[in-house]
């Protein structure tokens, strides 16, 4: 058994190591030792908990049980998990993270001997908010995260589910989140305490189901956000630094990164929030579209089109994830690199479904990541390009963004691969993405489109160069 | 007049909110998946929490409700520790530099 003091330094120290964890993914140099700092610093909070509480008992040796059990599925997953899913177990994982903070705030409800908050029906004022805050935010993360889960997955339909009088009701609802916990405070009553994690649950789900495909990524960011500020809730009330400054850490680049894919797609972060944003409503030109020729053309094509070229720009989306296509990619680049053509890959912000989706797919198809680029870095280099060849991407190469104030798009940053040469657009049909407007490079002079699967593509391509 | 001690919970918060942002906007933006699968890792440190109200209590009755919920949350956050942990080293293992032999 150890002092509350010196615990409370270890605990400082776990603390810290989080934050050299972060300060480690500054370049991906010193990100792997970054990640043994976050390692270490769980070793000691964890180990400097069971000393805390020194009583060794049955119990202890149920803890480690079940703490291998959780661990042995975690590393399960981690080892099975395709590169591809990513956003469906980030997703997932942060609704574990929400639903943890969950029940550690009902077992401090029930036992509040155990956290020093005061005896069952007589529970600090502080600690009592704090809980209900820590347990409220858990249980909005959990029940959205299911959500995102389940959308990210294909199990549910991507498109917003709307319905009249949504945002009334949301915000009824979140102000009776806020009521039950000042009744809850007054009465110590447990059916308040209950009621309110239920009601969480529902606004949870009602929050994510309005939000389409296209701003998963913001979703995404944000639930990671919430879990953080959950993580600081039960902080608080368990009196733990390490939980404090984990859960701003954690709360504090959600936060960021909603920002950065909001800013992304040149939208605010409550237009995503209020949702409906990428149904079929919005897809406007479908007359024009029947009338406008589109050059399309096959994989020898393409290869005779590459072939020729001195540099091209790759420009991977969501349809390469889907289509796994990275590696017939990596091979691609490959020949064309061997023939003296220079070859770099523009990721957009919002590429894929997470952030940073695009770069862990090329991570993972062994391309360096010093030939991928990020938007400002390379949109100037276009014009001075061959080929761009678009793989999967849509939304975020349409040039209507910049050039029509009516499009829903308007604003958004894009790549400006028109400016190539010639582009190729490898993708299945002329339907539009995501954010349901047609994109009017299909029918552009210099672009020839490539029907087909990004990766049956792709390798036809290899084998006609 | 005595400081609540509250307020130096608030204070260490409010301080790791400003070192996260400025922390977070160093994050190259190539790693930002890892980013995230590493700050679900972290913030499952709210495992702490689920291990004392497991061990909580007197060693005849180890299963009263708060020691069930407790023992809830440690399989979830251990679920959470190793599989954050394990998928963002397997994905900073992409990253390192590749030997350019062509």
């Amino acid at each position: 058994m150890i002092s509350a003091n010196l615990s409370a330094i270890f605990y400082l120290i776990s603390g810290i190591l989080f934050i050299l964890a972060l300060r480690g993914l500054s370049s991906p140099e010193t990100s792997r030792q970054g990640n043994l700092f976050g390692i270490l610093g769980m070793i000691i909070a964890i180990t400097v908990t069971f000393l805390t509480v020194g009583n060794f008992s049955t119990s202890t040796i149920y803890v480690f049980i079940f703490l291998l059990i959780g661990g042995a599925i975690g590393a399960f997953i981690a080892f099975k998990i395709p590169m591809t899913a990513m956003p469906e177990l980030v997703a997932g994982f942060h609704s574990l993270v929400g639903l943890a903070a969950v029940f550690v705030a009902i077992s401090a409800f029930k036992n509040p001997e155990a956290f020093n908050l005061g005896i069952p029906g007589d529970i600090k004022l502080a600690s009592l908010i704090e809980m209900s805050i820590g347990a409220a935010v858990g249980a909005i993360t959990f029940s959205g995260s299911i959500i995102a889960f389940l959308k990210l997955r294909g199990i549910m339909s991507g498109s917003p589910i709307t319905f009249p009088g949504q945002h009334i009701v949301n915000l009824l609802i979140g102000i009776s989140i806020f009521v039950l916990i000042y009744f809850l405070c007054s009465s110590q009553s447990e059916s308040f305490f209950w009621s309110m994690i239920a009601i969480s649950f529902l606004i949870g789900v009602l929050l994510i189901i309005p939000i389409g495909g296209a701003d998963m990524p913001v979703v995404i960011s944000m639930l990671n956000s919430y879990s953080g500020w959950a993580a600081a809730g039960i902080g608080f009330t368990l009196e733990n630094t390490a939980l404090i400054i984990t859960g701003a850490l954690v709360g504090s680049s959600g936060a960021i990164l909603s920002y950065i894919m909001c800013k992304g797609m040149n939208r605010s972060f409550f237009s995503v929030i209020l949702g409906g944003f990428g149904g079929d409503a919005s897809v406007s030109k479908d007359k024009k579209k029947d009338q406008k020729p589109v050059k399309s053309g096959n994989a020898e094509d393409a290869a005779f089109l590459l072939k020729n070229a001195s540099s091209v720009i790759i420009v991977p989306g969501y349809g390469m994830a889907v289509a796994q296509a990275q590696h017939a990619l990596r091979e691609m680049v490959d020949t064309l690199k061997k023939n003296d053509i220079k070859v770099s890959y523009a990721v957009h912000p919002v590429a894929g479904r997470m952030p940073g989706h695009m770069n862990v797919l090329l991570a993972e198809a062994n391309v360096p990541y010093d030939e991928v680029f990020e938007l400002d870095d390379i949109n100037n280099d276009f014009a001075n390009t061959d080929v761009a060849f678009v793989i999967g991407a849509n939304d975020v190469t349409n040039p209507v963004a910049k050039t029509d104030p009516q499009s829903p798009i308007f604003g958004m940053p894009v790549l400006d691969v028109e400016k190539c040469k010639s582009v190729l657009f490898v993708k299945r049909s002329l339907s539009p993405g995501y954010a349901g407007v047609d994109n009017e490079l299909f029918y552009r002079e210099n672009t020839m489109m490539l029907f087909a699967d990004a990766k049956k593509m792709t390798e036809d391509i290899v084998k006609n160069i | 007049m005595e400081i609540d001690p509250f307020i130096f919970r608030f204070s260490i918060f409010i301080l790791a909110i400003f070192v996260g942002y400025y922390v977070v906007w160093s994050v190259t933006p190539s790693l930002h998946t890892p980013l995230m699968s590493v700050t679900n890792a972290i913030s499952s440190v709210i495992i702490v929490g689920a291990i004392i109200a497991a061990l909580a209590g007197s060693s005849e009755n180890i299963f009263e409700t708060s020691n069930i919920f407790g023992f809830l949350a440690i399989v979830l956050a251990a679920v959470n520790i190793f599989g954050g942990f394990l998928v963002t080293q397997r994905m900073l293992q992409m990253y390192k530099k590749k030997k350019k032999n062509k």
